[in-house]
């Protein structure tokens, strides 16, 4: 049987025996470091991690160092969700040949990747994970950007997003794509559970790790991740830029049973609510849009906003 | 053992793929993450089958891509476990970049490579573009002339590779069709004596030790990695030819069957001598003898173990010899040859300095035939006879169309 944690507050959380040190290289202000170790602090089971490359992997394993106090593995960019996959059915198989070390023990397998190793080059790889069902969950680690890189855009990226590779100019307004709904795609797959997150709702993250982790199967977890460098805000922002996309809706929280079943894990109070506007004004990648000429897009922002969350709504209501 | 052993005949009629499969039942693989590609995709069938007939314990892992059954392999052996796997050409190709993460984490995965061309334009047939492009990812690599040697060379691939000391992936190369789809006599081994040859698994710093958290994988720059490459070389260069060299012995001691780094054939008083891999050693020792026949003195040297590169072992084989003839299955890309370039490395330092040719033959399964052999032996006694080499030093052969020759 797994054994969740049982953490009542963020103080109990905070002095919380840790599996991931604080003893890393990310930026102050990173997002990622937070949602690890909420993932984490979940469970007191053993964990088998890995990490794509990206942000967190050049900054938690750097020889003779490492901040996991877990089993890690990186491989490459692509391909952390099947290095975990390989490592679950190794234990399986160790598992029916009697040779595990500790028999007695109930590991959770969860791969860490960023939005680029998870919607644009490891996509296929996440995708097979997926399907094969695999017991393992994949975190993504959602900064809307190649951050590791230095600040391309990936398919998380939004639309009017200055990215350095869609960069806003004289004649751009940057990014001209809209953000590609990962979670719907995993769904699509029938998988037990799929959810989005957000560190901030830290109650309502642990659940769905702790309901992830509980179900037999693949799990696929999208975690918004606001990052300090790449979004152009203060680093001691980071959980105010957590809440103005929370309660903007514009990362709307919600989980998906079994590929149809869509419940909403938050739902601000109307007045609650705060316009995209406001969560767009609070970051440097988005500065040009306050321009005349370019306005039109926050409207546009709201109502895409809006008809989302409309949609999921509806999602819900008709329990399908 | 909740799984069944098969009983074999002394002698089975198996191809390349089969025995090569039958060797990986043997060894009892603990998970196979793998993914079709002709010809080597019977080998992997082969253990899905045995483990749905329970003559096997373990996972089988269908993947979505072969970069993804080596990222599969390698997840599952830092876990902790026997692991092994088979492709080919474009496959291998697209494992490319696994392949080196794999012997840099020093994980002991078995890649069985039914070697075939590499597209464009495509192409499912034999030659040695796939083995070349492994070489210098840092992996042992076994070179099979028959099934029988895709049989045995698997066994001895595990017990080099799982050594303690050495801990680096291996390949078993065999020809594509020519070896992995001809079904000729196999010598066996039963069950216990394949499994006790190979021994149990002994996982070091597997992530399944609870107790013993480990991170693998790391980050290192121009601080470190420098180092980790040099240990890893250096290990390739000093450890493993030996602890080849006792697996050989020791599987010999158990089956008669003589294995070794460098195969010689009619070397002992060669003049003339091709070097050469795969199914093309036999036909080159069987054109040799002919060729003794009519007074020349012909040798045969089978390279069968291409990496690590037995640099003394070959220079030592050629000793005496006056015309060599390195024969490479694989377009060269604007270079002499891999095999050419390795010889000339052996050869440059040595006092006799013979007369070294380069052959590129066999393209896409193109046959290599007994006549193009008969021709580059008459070459190369053409060459001892004048005292220097006569013809270019690097020629096409059986490719349609006026002569190529280059250099």
């Amino acid at each position: 049987m797994s054994e969740m944690k049982k953490i009542k507050n963020l103080k109990e959380f905070s002095t919380s025996a840790d599996r991931f040190e604080g003893a890393n290289l990310l930026c102050p202000g990173c997002a990622h470091s937070i949602i690890v170790r909420e993932v984490l602090n979940a469970t007191n089971d053993d964990l088998i991690l890995s990490a794509s490359t990206g942000c967190l992997e050049v900054c938690t394993a750097v020889y003779p160092y490492t901040s996991w106090d877990a089993s890690w593995i990186h491989i490459g960019f692509e391909n952390g969700s099947t290095a975990v996959a390989g490592a679950e059915a190794m234990y399986k198989a160790l598992k029916t040949k009697k040779r595990l070390k500790q028999p007695d023990r109930n590991p959770k397998f969860v791969s860490f990747a960023g939005d680029g190793a998870s919607y644009d080059i490891g996509f296929q790889w996440i995708s097979g994970c997926m399907e094969r069902g695999h017991n393992m969950m994949h975190v993504v680690l959602d900064n809307e950007v190649y951050a590791n890189t230095g600040g391309q855009r990936s398919s998380s990226t939004p639309i009017g997003s200055s990215a350095t590779t869609s960069p806003a100019g004289r004649v751009s307004y940057g990014e001209k794509k809209n953000k590609k709904d990962m979670v719907a795609i995993m769904a699509s797959h029938g998988i037990p559970y799929s959810a989005q997150v957000a560190p901030n709702k830290w109650k309502d993250m642990v659940k769905k790790i702790q309901h992830g982790m509980e179900v037999d199967g693949p799990v696929f977890i999208n975690a918004v991740s606001p990052c300090t460098t790449e979004w152009k805000f203060d680093p001691k922002d980071t959980m105010l830029l957590t809440d103005l996309s929370t309660d903007s809706l514009v990362f709307p929280l919600y989980e998906i049973i079994d590929g149809h079943e869509l419940n909403i894990t938050y739902r601000p109070k109307e007045k609650d609510i705060v316009p995209v506007e406001e969560y767009l004004a609070a970051q440097g990648r988005f500065k040009h849009l306050f321009k005349d000429q370019y306005k039109y897009l926050i409207k546009e922002w709201q109502e895409r906003v809006d008809a989302n969350w409309a949609y999921l709504n509806r999602r819900e209501e008709a329990r399908v | 053992m909740a799984f069944d052993k098969m009983e074999l005949r002394d002698i089975e009629v198996w191809d390349g793929n089969f025995a090569a499969a039958q060797a990986l039942r043997q060894c009892q693989i603990d998970v196979v993450a793998a993914y079709p590609i002709t010809p080597s995709t019977p080998i992997v069938e082969g253990y899905a089958k045995f483990l749905s007939d329970n003559y096997v314990e373990g996972e089988f892992v269908m993947v979505e891509s072969e970069h993804a059954a080596m990222s599969g392999c390698i997840g599952a052996s830092a876990a902790g476990g026997r692991v092994a796997t088979a492709t080919s050409s474009q496959g291998f190709a697209l494992m490319v970049e696994t392949l080196y993460q794999a012997s840099g984490m020093r994980l002991p995965i078995i890649l069985n490579v039914v070697n075939r061309a590499l597209a464009a334009p495509l192409n499912v047939n034999g030659d040695h573009s796939d083995m070349y492009l492994g070489r210098d990812s840092g992996w042992i690599q076994l070179d099979a002339y028959s099934p029988q040697g895709a049989y045995d060379l698997n066994f001895i691939a595990f017990k080099v590779a799982e050594d303690h000391d050495v801990r680096l992936p291996a390949m078993v190369h065999q020809d594509g069709f020519m070896t992995s789809h001809t079904a000729q006599g196999v010598h066996t081994l039963s069950d216990d004596v394949a499994y006790n040859f190979v021994g149990d698994f002994k996982p070091m710093n597997d992530m399944l030790d609870f107790e013993h958290p480990v991170t693998h994988g790391v980050q290192t720059e121009e601080d470190w990695h420098f180092e980790h490459k040099a240990r890893q070389h250096n290990d390739m260069m000093t450890k493993v030819l030996p602890k080849i060299q006792a697996a050989f012995d020791d599987f010999e001691k158990l089956t008669g069957r003589k294995y070794n780094i460098v195969e010689r054939y009619d070397m002992d008083d060669a003049d003339v001598a091709v070097v050469c891999m795969g199914t093309s050693v036999e036909t080159a020792r069987e054109v040799a003898t002919e060729m003794r026949a009519k007074g020349i003195k012909a040798g045969v040297v089978g390279i069968r173990v291409v990496r690590p590169f037995p640099f003394f072992e070959i220079a030592e084989a050629l000793k005496g010899v006056k015309a060599i003839a390195a024969l490479d299955r694989s377009a060269p890309g604007g270079a002499p040859g891999m095999l050419f370039n390795e010889l000339a490395g052996c050869l440059f330092n040595s006092e006799e300095r013979p007369m070294l040719s380069g052959y590129v033959y066999g393209l896409g399964g193109r046959d290599l035939t007994k006549k193009h052999l008969v021709d580059l032996y008459t070459e190369l006694q053409a060459n001892v006879d004048a005292g220097k080499v006569t013809t270019q030093l690097q020629q096409f052969i059986g490719v349609r169309g006026p002569k190529l020759a280059f250099l």
